[in-house]
């Protein structure tokens, strides 16, 4: 189509917000007890953080490994694609960040987990807590049934939420931000012409740990020389 | 020749279901033997006579593999036929809707009334005849009525094919889409040079571009028009939500302002069928109630864009 810009969000979504979230009921019923599994996944990434170790380090990207690709499968592949023809796609950016993860999981320095003592420690786990224990709840906040919650381990948005955190702690190289970030922004903008309340969660966690980066980044930077005076 | 006298039984049938809905002949299913008769129009090109108001599908049947959901679009179906319907348009850019719109139809038992409206959808032309072939194994039907071209994308490559397919009789009519008012001035172009039998656009009490040239040029042209987005994507219902309806609209028989939105529609005489999506069989049939009864006089349409705009 030559006229792609006429296109707006809107004219590109093709299900509506029912239909969005009814996906949810459905995984959540067709996968479980596999909740139980994630929430021991989740469990061992506070442990891990809060161990902080490098073993722990490893650990957490081999589970975080784990929830990205069955998230690709069982979400992007198997249920989001029979509703978004881009869904596959997503798929494939989930499977790349599995592959990254690996990675990071395998390589010969250990990903070591920084301490979440500290303004930055303290946001990353707080955003691996909101992962773990807010999200589920936003189900409820936007009046939606208790079985339609999203789960981390199971649904992509706490997956790369609580991902954002282990980033941060870990001060993980740039290459394994894009995915999630892109995520971030996808999600949001979906959220967003559905005109769901939840729509700021995921792309305010971004930003927000994007701004952490940022502003710790600018704290290492040496000062400038300073002229000598007098 | 003999593949194709069932199918043309089928098209007589459907014809006959159509006349005598619109006639609220008593054998007509299952209306109530008070109802109105349902406005038809005729396809200027063949003369055969579609019910004004069609079904759309687009975000409402696209349900994925959810079986409440699809037994609920099946419904939405079922109301549609039952109140005269005939005309079920789908794209394959619309998700699961084809299948959708396929399962309802083998549920329901392939109603003879059915007037099957796709679309083709791919940048590469090569790709047209497989999609074309694909859709048709999703709405599990013989053949399409109606294909157009989705958006004039590749339009140079696939309308030669759907042109193609009309003259082997293996479909019925061609036409071209357009959402929202882009291209117009491409599909006024195809519709003065190209042999179209339908023309799909949108129109609203809001957005009324067409009515000056894309209206007038179809019926000289003696190309039908389908409308799209007759609620702006339910913008329009939203925003009218919960306001009462002023007095005028007892006048033209019309219980809601959905039905006074698609009454503005089909009452423009160069309009033969609007094609309003919903996922509630209620509204399927309230819906279908708006091709029934008085329409709007020119007077009438000019208060109605009046009401509307002040209203939204």
């Amino acid at each position: 189509m030559s006229e792609w810009w006429t296109y707006t969000l809107s004219d590109l979504l093709m299900f509506s917000k029912p239909t969005y979230f009814r996906l949810f009921a459905l995984l959540n019923e067709a996968v479980w007890p596999a909740h139980l599994v994630a929430l021991l996944a989740g469990l061992a990434l506070v442990a891990a953080i809060l161990r902080g170790a490098g073993k722990a380090g490893r650990l957490a990207a081999a589970l975080l490994a784990i929830c990205w690709l069955w998230v690709a499968w069982t979400y992007h592949a198997q249920r989001y694609a029979g509703i978004n023809l881009a869904a596959p796609y997503f798929a494939m950016g989930f499977a790349l960040q599995t592959v990254l993860l690996c990675w990071l999981a395998t390589r010969r320095r250990a990903p070591a987990i920084a301490s979440w003592r500290g303004p930055l420690g303290g946001l990353a786990f707080g955003l691996v807590l909101a992962a773990l224990l807010l999200y589920p709840l936003f189900a409820a906040f936007d009046g939606r049934d208790w079985r339609q919650a999203e789960v981390f381990g199971i649904a992509p948005d706490p997956t790369v939420a609580a991902t954002l955190g282990m980033l941060l702690l870990w001060r993980a190289p740039w290459f394994l931000w894009i995915v999630p970030l892109l995520w971030c922004a996808v999600s949001g903008a979906t959220l967003m012409e559905l005109r769901s309340p939840q729509a700021w969660a995921l792309p305010a966690a971004g930003l927000l740990v994007l701004l952490a980066v940022f502003i710790a980044r600018l704290r290492m930077r040496p000062l400038p020389r300073q002229h000598p005076t007098g | 020749m003999s593949t194709h006298v069932p199918e043309r039984r089928r098209i007589l049938k459907a014809s006959l279901h159509a006349m005598l809905a619109g006639a609220g002949c008593a054998l007509a299913p299952p209306l109530p033997a008070q109802q109105p008769s349902l406005l038809t129009r005729p396809i200027p090109s063949s003369g055969e006579r579609l019910p004004v108001v069609g079904l759309g599908s687009w975000i409402t049947f696209n349900v994925g593999d959810d079986a409440q959901a699809r037994a609920a679009c099946t419904e939405v179906v079922k109301a549609f036929f039952a109140g005269g319907g005939r005309l079920i348009d789908s794209s394959p850019m619309y998700g699961s809707a084809q299948s959708v719109i396929g399962d309802a139809l083998a549920r329901l038992k392939h109603p003879q009334a059915l007037f099957a409206a796709d679309k083709v959808w791919t940048g590469a032309g090569s790709n047209g005849p497989a999609q074309v072939e694909a859709s048709r194994k999703l709405w599990r039907i013989p053949r399409f009525d109606l294909l157009q071209v989705h958006n004039l994308l590749a339009w140079e490559a696939h309308l030669p094919l759907l042109l193609r397919m009309k003259a082997s009789n293996r479909l019925r009519y061609v036409g071209i889409t357009t959402s929202e008012g882009r291209r117009h001035g491409e599909i006024v172009r195809l519709m003065e040079s190209q042999p179209l039998d339908f023309v799909q656009v949108s129109y609203n009490v809001l957005d009324r571009e067409v009515e000056n040239r894309i209206l007038p040029l179809a019926r000289e042209r003696r190309i039908a028009v389908i409308v799209n987005r007759p609620f702006r994507q339910g913008e329009l219902t939203q925003g009218l939500a919960g306001k009462p309806l002023p007095g005028w609209a007892a006048e033209i028989g019309c219980t809601s302002w959905a039905q006074v939105l698609l009454k503005f529609i089909v009452s423009h005489p160069d309009v033969t069928c609007a094609i309003p999506a919903t996922s509630n069989p209620r509204h399927a049939t309230e819906n279908m109630l708006a091709a029934r009864g008085p329409m709007p006089d020119q007077n009438l349409r000019r208060r109605i864009v009046a009401d509307v705009t002040k209203l939204t």
